[in-house]
């Protein structure tokens, strides 16, 4: 199952997911979304097993709503980082068959974040852009040529948009639709892009 | 009707949940029967404790919850399901797609294990969000057709049901 990817620019991040759902080469939904939001800017995006990814996003709206309450403020993305680091790592010897990216923008210094994880946890930091799914390879690709440093919002939605949709047309089990998150301070945009179909 | 291979023509797999939410199942023979009717008895325990229904997505999250937990125990329950219910209070239909691995999908047309490969290609060029329940049941009998006509194996016709409104009615389709 396809795949979320997440770049940095100016004062800003993106995220974005296609949205289909498959068994092997069976397209079973077009309409599965991969992003979730934990907070006014921050968003986890997951691939791998479809199970594991409702599974794994469940469980951080109910860890992320908790660490709300008793914190009475909204988690920063580099401590929602953490927090998925270590919850990976606990299901070590069986774990969730998942690769999160985070994606968001830190409220205290206007810093723009991501980064990725393997399935137990070991995060990989970047300053230009993380990838993850079956087209993670073809993402690579469109990420290299397409990316370049200090990218503004509008710049960002272009160049996060051709790169995934350049990426999953060379992947038959990925596309059927995307969404995209712009997440810049004070200001979260999302749009769906249409796709092609087949 | 009974041989080798069939051991009964005329088993119903659907199971109502409430007055509005319908599932369907199939998978391993005692997991099937003993999943949903635990499922069965815990939504109806719930709209009797608390004298309200849960609405079709409610259900849904709860069936999946259920799978999911099975799901990493020793022995998981091997179900897939359909889910189907109208929201008592928004009045829309909804159908959710739910396979033994607990990936829980909302859809507007499904089915599980090879009939997904002879119906979701007629189902992807016949069916629009806007048809009723007349041209729905025309594309069930196309479907039914179909698998006669393609599936190597004699899966002895189908049941429909369907609600209107509150009320469920059942009907049978082209059981042989």
């Amino acid at each position: 199952m396809a795949n979320p990817m997440s770049i940095i620019g100016k004062n800003a991040v993106a995220i974005a997911c296609d949205l289909r759902l498959g068994l092997q080469a069976l397209t079973v939904s077009n309409d599965f979304p991969k992003i979730f939001q934990y907070g006014p800017d921050v968003f986890l995006g997951l691939t791998g097993l479809a199970t594991d990814v409702q599974t794994v996003s469940d469980l951080f709206r109910y860890k992320v709503n908790l660490y709300r309450l008793r914190e009475e403020r909204d988690i920063s993305p580099q401590t929602m980082a953490n927090l998925v680091s270590t919850s990976l790592y606990e299901k070590r010897f069986g774990p969730f068959f998942v690769n999160p990216v985070v994606a968001g923008i830190n409220r205290t210094t206007g810093e723009p974040f991501i980064c990725g994880f393997d399935s137990i946890g070991c995060i990989d930091f970047a300053k230009d852009f993380i990838v993850s799914g079956t087209s993670a390879d073809q993402l690579f690709g469109t990420c290299e040529a397409l990316w370049q440093p200090d990218l503004e919002a509008e710049d960002l939605f272009e160049t996060i948009s051709q790169a995934l949709l350049s990426a999953v047309d060379r992947d038959a089990l990925a596309g059927w639709g995307a969404h995209v998150y712009i997440v810049e301070k004070d200001k979260v945009t999302k749009r769906l892009l249409k796709g092609r179909q087949d | 009707m009974r041989g080798a291979t069939i051991l009964k023509a005329t088993d119903n797999k659907t199971r109502d949940l409430n007055s509005h939410t319908l599932m369907a199942f199939s998978g391993e023979a005692g997991d099937t029967i003993q999943f949903s009717d635990y499922i069965e008895a815990n939504v109806k325990l719930y709209s009797m404790r608390n004298s309200t229904e849960l609405g079709p997505s409610a259900v849904a999250s709860f069936v999946r919850a259920e799978l999911a937990r099975s799901l990493r125990s020793r022995n998981p329950y091997n179900v897939n399901l359909l889910l189907g219910g109208v929201d008592p209070i928004s009045q829309k239909p909804h159908l959710y797609w739910l396979d033994y691995l607990a990936s829980l999908a909302p859809v507007p047309y499904a089915a599980h294990g090879y009939a997904q490969y002879y119906c979701l290609s007629i189902l992807d060029k016949h069916h629009h969000p806007d048809i009723d329940l007349e041209k729905g049941m025309q594309l069930l009998q196309m479907c039914a057709d179909e698998l006669k006509r393609r599936m190597p194996i004699d899966f002895k016709g189908a049941i429909a049901r369907e609600s209107r409104g509150q009320e469920w009615h059942t009907f049978s389709g082209s059981r042989q």
